[in-house]
This record gives structure tokens, C-alpha cells and sequence, in this order.
């Protein structure tokens, strides 16, 4: 690693007037995970980093619009364990799950992650198939960027160099919706996928017909792709195994992987269909949980409201 | 480029000046004489060099020293309380938790810090949390046996 400036701003105007003193050679650095062996490899010798591990109020996970709103300064850990992604958004909490070790989730932050922009990375497919946005932040104000477009190529995304992403946001998820996140691990548990998809899935209320669809995928391009092609046979088609499979088909037409010691460029794309298939079954399987569980929980709710009856009643 | 960092280890404070650019398993080692952390991998793969920072085990060897600045570190040599080996350390002498040595500094404090979590954790709770130490001996079994078994040496 070359020598550089250390900068620790404590807030926000301090950290663009520290892009703005070094220009396009500083660097942000949050958990830097990803940047340190960037930086030791000497493929990014940056002259300053401007740290944001300073900053306050960056890191909360709350409930916003009925979606949720994560601080770009949120840790992989802090998302995985929290209770409130636990609840709401399981398949989210799952995939931050599946990012590398504890050791690495510790440091590694939400915004980071995505600022790295790594086509192998766990979160994306996930948070492109839930619809999720960014906020990024300059000098000159914020603007919502959605995620499926912000990635353009390997380690590239429409950030600009002054940009910072403060916050991510997932939006609320429609009834009679069922998510999922498939890693495919043949090699070891803290790897990078060889393929993985994430499927969101929404049915009528009758839980006979697919209402919307979306579908990503990890590890398969340069950046993490979405699969719109497979959405589009999805909707308004009963469901079925076959439109599943038909699905994982097209989703095969839009990879476009590189062979590795990972697997070769046609596995990939076989595993690309199979594991759409699987992610869509899982999805599926999500939503008739979640129906069952309502139902279950009904009865109770109607034994609720008849007690509050007979109570009233009783006062008259 | 220098800059001075103020931080505590194991329980005692620490001044240094480092270059920007020092590792934090670098500081820990050569600046301030703690050599248990081991460096194995240098990219956060295999363990060896794990640390507890603020109670939450990071890799020394992604981690640059001035970003310790104001935090508490725990290497594997704060363990032990007045000459007194903790639970994870007993027992994984007690049990066999180790085989040539080098991944063991990692793997104790790892399991420290599960234990603080989780003092009583299942078999696949273990996997799940030690899943990024790895040993090359391949001595896991008497690994997870002495994480499950530290809960004995507690007081």
C-alpha cells in the first residue's frame, strides 16, 4: 500500500469538502473490506481517504412508508440481525447473511457494499428483485437512484465521484407477496456464489394466478442482472411448475457468465435456470406460508372481536 | 503520512504514531509487541488474524490501524484474566482444539466471542460462526467438541 491522507470528517459537509480538496484521487472508506485488499493489490491508490466511520446517525433500520429505510452506514450484521428485517423481510435478512464471514459483515456497510459494486456481491440480486432505491448524497443535494440500472459494469455504477450513498431504501412489499434468495455454494460456505437468485413474487389474492414477478441474478455478467424477460412469462399465468421452469429458461438467456474455477460459462447458465426455477418454488412456497399463517391466526382474531362484542353488550 | 492513534488493548491503553497506510495485525504485532494475532491469508479469508474490536471479532488484516483510533481491541493475549486462562482457552486445551498451533490464536478468539453471543451454542450455530476460521490440520471436530464443551469451565 502507498502512503495517503487520513481524513476523519464528522460530518457530512466535512466529508464533501474533503472529496472536493483531492478530487477523483481520494477515497471513501467505511468497513474497508473491500477497499484494503484493493489498495494492498495496489489496484486502487488513492492519495486521501475520507473515512465516514465517524459520521452519526447513518446507520438506523426503521420503518418508512410501510417499506423500510436502512442507513448506508448500517453494517452487514446490523441488517441480518436485525429484528425488524427479521420480521418483515426474512429473504433480505438471509441474503446479508450469506456475505463472506461474521468478521467481514462486522465492518462491511450497506452503502459500501453496494459503492463496490462487485457482480458477485449477495445483497443486489436480492435488492433488485424487492425494488430497493438509494439515496446518494453531494455537495449539491440527494437524489433516489434505483438499484436495478445503478450498476453499469464490474466495480462501476452511476455514482458520481462526490456522490456518497446515505441510505437505502426497500419499499413496501404487496399482499399475497413471497420472496426468496438462492446462493449456489459448491465450494465452500463463505465463497462467492457460482450463480444466485433472488425471486419476489406476487399472486391474486386466490393464490392461483401470478400477479408480478421480479427476478435477479448474481455472478452470471458483469454486473448483477435482472431478469425481465422471465418476469414477463410470469404474469398473469396460473401458477404452475412449468411456467417456473420456463422462466428459469429465459432468465438463462440473460446471463452472460465468465468460466472460473467456479464453474465453466455453460454451468453457470445451466445452474442460472435451475436455480431461477428453484428461487420461484421457494417464493412460492413463501406465500402459501404466510397464507397459512394468517389463517391460522384468524380464528383468534374472530374470537377477539366477539369477546369485545359480548362485552359491550354486557354494559348495555 | 503519520498519524497518532490513541486506543485501548486488552484493557490497557495504547499511544502510537503509524503510518496511514499500517495495518492493524502490523501495529499489533511489530508496534506493540503482541504477536499471538498470526497472519495467515492477508485478505479476510482465513481467520488467523481475527480480533475483537469494541467485542466484535473483524479481521486485523483488512483493518488499518488508524481506524482503531478510540476503540477497544482484544487480541487473543487479553483473553486470560490475572494469569487465568478463559473457558474457550481451558477447554480447548482440555479437549485437543488444536493441532500445529497456527490457526488457534484465531479460532479462541472467535469462539470468545460466540460465547458472549451465545453461551450454549448448537453444533450448527458453531458451524455457522467459526465457518471463516479454518484450520489446515483439518482438526474442526476437537474444535467444535471444545467450543461445545467450554460452557464446563465457567464459573
Amino acid at each position: 500500500m502507498i502512503p495517503f491522507e487520513y481524513r476523519t470528517p464528522k460530518t457530512l459537509k466535512e466529508v464533501h469538502a474533503g472529496l472536493q480538496e483531492f478530487g477523483p484521487d481520494a477515497k471513501l472508506i467505511a468497513g474497508g473490506t473491500a477497499l484494503v485488499i484493493m489498495m494492498k493489490q495496489r489496484l486502487v491508490r488513492p492519495s486521501c481517504l475520507v473515512s465516514l466511520r465517524d459520521l452519526r446517525g447513518l446507520n438506523g433500520i426503521e420503518v418508512e412508508d410501510g417499506g423500510l429505510s436502512i442507513g448506508g452506514l448500517a453494517t452487514h450484521r446490523e441488517v441480518e440481525s436485525s429484528s425488524l428485517v427479521r420480521r418483515r423481510l426474512p429473504m433480505l435478512a438471509e441474503a446479508y447473511h450469506h456475505v463472506a464471514t461474521i468478521r467481514i459483515r462486522n465492518m462491511a456497510t450497506v452503502g459500501g457494499g453496494l459503492a463496490h459494486a462487485d457482480p458477485n456481491q449477495d445483497p443486489p440480486p436480492a435488492l433488485i428483485a424487492l425494488g430497493a432505491t438509494v439515496k446518494a448524497t453531494s455537495a449539491k443535494g440527494s437524489r433516489v437512484v434505483p438499484l436495478d440500472g445503478f450498476f453499469t459494469d464490474y466495480y462501476e455504477t452511476v455514482l458520481n465521484p462526490d456522490e456518497i450513498i446515505t441510505g437505502l431504501f426497500i419499499p413496501k412489499v404487496p399482499a399475497n407477496t413471497g420472496a426468496a434468495y438462492l446462493k449456489f455454494l459448491p465450494r465452500t460456505a463463505d465463497d462467492y456464489a457460482t450463480v444466485s437468485a433472488a425471486a419476489v413474487l406476487t399472486l391474486d389474492k386466490n393464490l392461483k394466478t401470478i400477479v408480478d414477478a421480479r427476478i435477479a441474478l448474481g455472478s452470471v455478467g458483469t454486473t448483477p442482472i435482472r431478469a425481465t424477460a422471465a418476469e414477463a412469462v410470469l404474469r398473469g399465468q396460473p401458477v404452475k411448475a412449468e411456467a417456473f421452469a420456463e422462466a428459469g429458461e429465459k432468465a438463462k438467456e440473460a446471463t452472460d457468465p465468465i468460466s472460473d474455477f467456479r464453474g465453466s460459462a455453460g454451468y453457470k447458465k445451466e445452474m442460472a435456470a435451475v436455480f431461477v426455477r428453484r428461487a420461484l418454488d421457494k417464493a412460492l412456497a413463501d406465500v402459501r406460508q404466510q397464507a397459512r399463517a394468517k389463517a391460522a391466526a384468524k380464528p383468534k382474531a374472530k374470537k377477539k372481536a366477539a369477546k369485545k362484542v359480548a362485552k359491550k353488550q354486557r354494559r348495555r | 503520512m503519520n498519524k497518532k492513534i490513541t486506543f485501548r488493548v486488552n484493557g490497557k491503553k495504547a499511544a502510537v504514531e503509524v503510518p496511514t497506510n499500517r495495518l492493524l495485525i502490523d501495529c499489533l504485532r511489530y508496534d506493540l509487541g503482541l504477536t499471538g494475532t498470526k497472519e495467515g491469508c492477508s485478505v479476510g479469508v482465513c481467520g488467523a488474524c481475527t480480533v475483537l474490536m469494541d467485542g466484535d471479532m473483524i479481521s486485523s488484516c483488512l483493518t488499518l490501524a488508524v481506524m482503531a483510533d478510540g476503540h477497544e481491541i482484544t487480541t487473543v493475549e487479553g483473553l486470560a484474566k490475572n494469569g487465568v486462562l478463559n473457558p474457550v482457552q481451558k477447554s480447548f486445551i482440555q479437549y485437543g482444539g488444536f493441532q500445529c498451533g497456527i490457526c488457534t490464536p484465531g479460532q479462541v478468539v472467535a469462539a470468545t466471542a460466540l460465547l458472549e453471543e451465545n453461551p450454549k451454542p448448537s453444533e450448527d450455530e458453531i458451524k455457522d460462526w467459526m465457518m471463516g476460521n479454518l484450520c489446515r490440520c483439518t482438526g474442526y471436530y476437537k474444535i467444535i467438541e471444545s467450543i461445545q464443551k467450554a460452557h464446563q469451565f465457567a464459573k
